[in-house]
């Protein structure tokens, strides 16, 4: 028995998945969502073999959901299904990735689910989501995948070989590089420390305050205050100019 | 809309501006050629525009009022009748002129005339251009190439849309397919003459229709259109493509969907359209919106010159497109 998990924002063109993969024997469907995010969460429960995504879906699109699903365990096969974008299907045509154009017939599809392997990771990292930075990050804490939406990132701290990434209601690990994130969400973050990228909407002010340094002597030294947390992060000297121009 | 004439529409007033704009650069020109020093221009163009302004006038004013009967002339006779007034023109100007004071620049009446016929003949050979360019076969051909196209995107969805509704509700399926079946035939249509209003609405509730089998309550349309003249002739295609777009960037990107909102209005004999749909800056695909506005926007232009515009702004969560074009029936 192969579980398969439908992703489509269209309630029509999930029925006529639903329909072609009652025509196939050994299938079963174990969820249907409605955007790449419901995909990946629904994914964590259920562990299907096969994820069908659709290319444009809002909140998250299918390319970026094949992406956060390269943390599954087991990882699932990827088939995206589209309907007419030329954008992504010359990605695909870049990387050799399958795909099914809709409508999808149930000969193509069966084909597809019969030779689903796996994308090497390399291919995957060489699409190209619809958006130009992702939505969400993707983060494996045991076993599990959780994904937290970027905008509720308060700060990206890195530590040693991780990087905290700080919302209102908790801290998470990632393993990723700092540089990457700030080319990735240099719109969204201000780089206040070397260590540190912080979003400009969650910085409330800014305060002078007494802190020691790593030689012990006490100097001035500014703080940004953050919204939702008690937490302050200092600012590095050559950062200070951003103080001024707030 | 367009007679065979090859004369310019002399009812419109992007015609009008244009020959403003001709007599004038010429006026200027003749001040600086006879002009001998920088600061004799200025005193010498007033002097010109004392004279050309009022010929000016009358005879825009002459054409306006006389234009449906040359029109109805071949264009060498018709062109004739234009110089022929010019000069009649000229001569009354001048010779109620030189009552007055002595004009000095432009010593005797032959001249006069002379050269407002010479000018007269430049404007028009300027408009013979300028049609050729926009010549009813050419024109023709790109309107034939600015039709709008519907988006591929749009096709295969709602075809993938109907094939999932055969087997469950084949009544829907039905009428789905006769809704395409009329768009596209629009579609494929000759679409170079303006329709009424009531014809493109129609074709739009048929497109949202579509549309709303996909998206189902993520769709909400509002239309405002209870004081819209039914009978307003507008270019075919106009609305159709601006509520795909509406559709493809405002709603699609949104889990919940949204509204889109059409408004139209008359004011002052213009015809006012409004489309706004829901927008977030940050997930807007580049490409293809801007394609849709530059075709509208040509089209436009094609038919109604300057008296028509388009405008699209994104204000805020809301995106907004606004049409303007004279009200004709």
């Amino acid at each position: 028995m192969l579980t398969i998990l439908i992703a489509d924002d269209e309630a029509p063109a999930r029925n006529r998945l639903r329909d072609l993969l009652s025509d196939i024997a050994e299938i079963n469907i174990v969820a249907e969502a409605k955007n790449g995010k419901e995909a990946i969460d629904l994914a964590v429960e259920t562990k299907p073999d096969v994820m069908l995504l659709d290319i444009r879906m809002p909140l998250m699109d299918g390319i970026e959901a094949a992406q956060h699903a390269q943390k599954l365990d087991p990882k699932p096969h990827i088939i995206f299904t589209t309907a007419f974008d030329t954008y992504a299907i010359k990605a695909f045509d870049l990387n050799a990735i399958d795909y099914l154009l809709k409508p999808i017939r149930l000969e193509r599809l069966k084909t597809a689910i019969d030779k689903a392997h796996a994308l090497k990771p390399k291919q995957m990292e060489a699409l190209k989501p619809l958006q130009k930075t992702r939505t969400h990050l993707s983060i494996h804490e045991r076993g599990r995948v959780i994904l937290v939406p970027v905008e509720q990132i308060i700060y990206l701290r890195a530590e040693l070989k991780y990087i905290t990434v700080r919302t209102a209601e908790r801290e998470y690990l990632i393993e990723e590089s700092l540089t990457h994130l700030e080319t990735e969400f240099g719109e969204r973050f201000l780089r206040l420390h070397r260590n540190c990228l912080v979003a400009a909407l969650f910085i409330s002010g800014y305060e002078k305050r007494q802190t020691q340094n790593n030689d012990g002597v006490n100097e001035q030294r500014w703080v940004a205050l953050l919204k939702d947390i008690p937490e302050t992060i200092a600012i590095s000297r050559r950062q200070q100019h951003l103080v001024r121009e707030s | 809309m367009r007679k065979n004439s090859r004369l310019p529409n002399l009812h419109n007033l992007g015609i009008h501006f244009r020959i403003l704009l001709i007599v004038n650069l010429l006026t200027a020109t003749a001040a600086i050629l006879l002009s001998s020093q920088l600061d004799a221009f200025l005193p010498l163009l007033a002097e010109l525009s004392a004279i050309v302004q009022p010929i000016l006038l009358l005879s825009l004013l002459s054409l306006y009022a006389l234009y449906p009967r040359i029109n109805k002339l071949p264009y060498w006779l018709g062109i004739v009748m234009i110089l022929l007034l010019e000069i009649g023109i000229t001569g009354s100007v001048f010779t109620f002129f030189n009552h007055l004071f002595s004009l000095i620049t432009i010593p005797n009446i032959y001249r006069a005339c002379l050269m407002t016929s010479i000018v007269t003949s430049i404007v028009f050979y300027y408009f013979h251009l300028q049609q050729r360019a926009y010549s009813p076969a050419i024109a023709e051909a790109r309107l034939q190439a600015l039709q709008a196209r519907i988006r591929p995107h749009f096709l295969f969805n709602s075809i993938n849309a109907v094939l999932s509704l055969i087997r469950s509700q084949p009544k829907r399926a039905e009428a789905a397919l006769e809704d395409m079946a009329d768009l596209f035939r629009v579609l494929m249509a000759d679409n170079r003459d303006l329709v009424p209003l009531a014809q493109e609405i129609a074709l739009c509730r048929q497109y949202l229709d579509l549309e709303k089998l996909r998206l189902d309550e993520r769709l909400k349309v509002t239309w405002q259109i209870d004081d819209m003249p039914p009978d307003a002739l507008i270019p075919p295609l106009i609305l159709q493509p601006l509520l795909e777009n509406a559709v493809y960037h405002g709603i699609e990107p949104m889990a919940e969907g949204g509204e889109i909102t059409v408004t139209i209005q008359t004011r002052h004999k213009e015809l006012h359209i409004y489309i706004s749909n829901p927008y977030i800056a940050q997930n807007q695909h580049v490409t293809g919106n801007k394609m849709a506005l530059k075709n509208i926007k040509e089209r436009l232009n094609l038919h109604f010159d300057l008296e028509a515009a388009l405008k699209a702004e994104a204000k805020k969560n809301r995106y907004a497109v606004h049409i303007r074009l004279p009200l004709t029936r």
